[in-house]
């Protein structure tokens, strides 16, 4: 793995390079307050001041809506339409964090646990992503409780660390990422001697492990711990959507008399109709029972099938939360707990 | 110990109610709080920035129970238990409601009169932000009006954080969650994000409190409180002072149409 440094101030030149080659690039922009991932033709759109975005960027690879086919009808015969290839196209995620991009991992778990989902597997293998470690965090931050961290590469083609005012650490993880550096050689120099990036990195105490969490989880499934911590969850879909880890779905129709598409877009287990059969009945018919899935999901029943963890500490659903349903706080009250 | 705390300690110890819904210190604001004990009550707080509207409670059975209960809330969550009770969703024999002055001392209302004496001399102050956005729009043309409205709405993931966080979004089944007949598709889209936010704007007319959760809830800042206050001005403005509550579901005949061109 190669250890580069750019200048500070050659950033925007190399990302002007990348932009200029990248059908799409998608990055980090100012929304009012807040900050959310949007495809950009400008460097200058970038923000680089926030911590983090509301929302993920699962959307590159697993868009908020999408078209799985379309159809038109001519008497007895159907004709089906595939997805156009534009739907794919060379991607740049540019100004990840290590918490994003580690989400695609139980993403692509999922996606290709029992059916191969093409869509998914289309989009993200066209995907690059240059990761920004984080030099702060917030009140909401735990990716080292569940085995991330601030300068976590994992998952990256390329990581940049902010080492001073002037100088950036390049971590040159993959091919992907090499190809990206090479767009503008010239601003890269070697680094002069192996650096030590975690000085800079934030601290991120660990509240708890996920092996805690874990083994915790086997014991209390029918405890009262579920309604006492999900009373106040009113169960919109605000965390599930801007987790990068939750993969929930629905599929819903377009249909226009004889013609029409199938779409799929996102779903939450935390609204009341997700598991609702047509007979009436609700295996999840409370709030508790619906809480007590999101946290089993993410931290039992994916280790079990997937081996791999549902949650990468980013945060994001406390922030989004409207109250204050700060998941690293039920976590830590689980961890610690001795329920049996 | 603060008067809310010893209230509420007092309520629970002598058996009068079996659980008090307030507001407590979250992570960066104050967030709703569950009391089921006296140690619990400990917790209660009461300020400026208690926003969440509890009343959004007052219609989960799982949450009430069947039993006597309590909540200190906001001004506005007074205000929604008026309205709750119009539309015959909450049983005031079971429900004791108080809010607390700026000096903490604890206001319990006994009928519902008070709380209409109550909330018809305490509104609050307008958000002079609110005000400064709606003037902005209000001076739109209507084709900015509708670019502008596209472009917010576009950013829509559809997550129904308003619809959770509204008191009066009671629904056991949305309209959008039907699908036979589809009336609005439920995929985010700038389109069918528009006719989520117009149909949810419609059945607040004339029921809407105010309190402005929909928009705190938005994930993304959406300027959704927006349309719920304009469409609270309009019903005023057309309909007259919100007296009785259910203004689009009772006639007069001496009601204008004159929004009919």
């Amino acid at each position: 793995m190669e250890e580069l440094i750019i200048k500070s101030s050659d950033i925007k030149t190399w990302l002007d390079q990348i932009i200029e080659h990248t059908p799409r690039v998608i990055a980090p922009v100012k929304q009012g307050e807040k900050v959310e991932f949007k495809s950009i033709k400008q460097s200058d759109d970038v923000d680089y001041e926030s911590q983090t975005t509301v929302s993920s960027v699962k959307a590159a690879a697993f868009p908020r809506t999408e078209t799985l086919f379309a159809y038109e009808k001519e008497g007895l015969n159907t004709k089906l339409y595939d997805v156009a290839k534009d739907n794919f196209v060379e991607t740049v995620i540019w100004r990840a964090r290590p918490c994003d991009v580690i989400g695609f991992k139980p993403l692509t778990s999922i996606f290709n646990w029992d059916y191969k989902d093409e869509l998914y597997n289309r989009r993200f293998e066209k995907i690059a992503i240059v990761t920004f470690a984080c030099n702060t965090a917030d009140k909401c931050c735990f990716c080292t409780s569940v085995g991330g961290g601030p300068g976590n590469t994992e998952g990256s083609d390329v990581m940049l660390t902010v080492l001073d005012k002037e100088n950036v650490l390049v971590e040159v993880l993959t091919e992907k990422g090499q190809k990206l550096v090479d767009l503008a050689k010239d601003l890269f120099e070697k680094a002069e001697q192996s650096i030590d990036k975690e000085a800079v990195l934030a601290k991120i105490p660990a509240k708890f492990t996920k092996e805690q969490i874990y083994k915790n989880l086997a014991k209390v499934f029918d405890n009262p711990v579920w309604k006492a911590q999900s009373e106040r969850c009113l169960g919109c879909g605000a965390c599930a959507f801007v987790c990068p880890t939750c993969a929930c779905f629905d599929i819903q129709e377009d249909a226009h008399g004889n013609h029409g598409r199938r779409v799929r877009c996102w779903d939450s287990c935390g609204f009341s109709l997700f598991t609702q059969h047509t007979s009436g009945h609700n295996p999840r018919p409370t709030q508790a029972t619906r809480w007590r899935q999101r946290i089993m999901h993410k931290f039992s029943y994916m280790p079990d099938r997937l081996n791999i963890y549902g949650c990468t500490g980013c945060g994001r659903c406390s922030r989004a939360c409207p109250v204050d349903m700060n998941i690293a706080e039920h976590l830590t009250s689980i961890a610690e707990s001795s329920h049996e | 110990m603060t008067k809310i705390t010893e209230k509420a300690t007092s309520l629970l110890s002598e058996g009068t109610v079996k659980m008090i819904i307030g507001y407590e210190m979250g992570t960066e604001r104050p967030r709703p709080l569950f009391c089921h004990t006296a140690e619990e009550c400990e917790k209660l707080i009461m300020n400026a920035e208690c926003k969440n509207n509890l009343a959004v409670y007052l219609t989960k059975k799982e949450i009430i129970g069947e039993e006597k209960i309590a909540v200190i809330g906001n001004y506005y969550v007074v205000k929604t238990v008026i309205q709750l009770q119009r539309e015959n969703q909450i049983n005031l024999d079971n429900l004791m409601v108080m809010t607390a002055d700026e000096n903490g001392e604890v206001i319990t209302f006994t009928t519902i009169d008070e709380m209409k004496e109550y909330t018809d001399t305490h509104e609050p102050a307008p958000d002079p932000k609110m005000v400064a956005a709606l003037e902005k729009i209000d001076k739109m043309s209507r084709e900015e009006r509708w670019e502008y409205w596209k472009s917010e709405l576009s950013k829509c993931i559809r997550c129904y954080a308003c619809r959770a966080a509204c008191p009066l979004c009671y629904c056991n089944r949305c309209v959008t969650e039907v699908n036979c007949p589809q009336w609005i598709e439920p995929w985010a889209a700038p389109l069918s994000n528009m006719e989520w936010q117009i149909n949810r704007v419609m059945h607040m007319s004339g029921r809407c409190v105010g309190c402005g959760e929909c928009a705190a809830a938005c994930p993304l800042d959406l300027p959704i409180g927006l349309l719920c206050k304009k469409m609270g001005m309009d019903i005023k403005s057309t309909f007259g002072e919100w007296k009785d509550g259910n203004v689009l579901s009772t006639y007069n005949i001496g009601d204008k149409e004159n929004f009919i061109k």
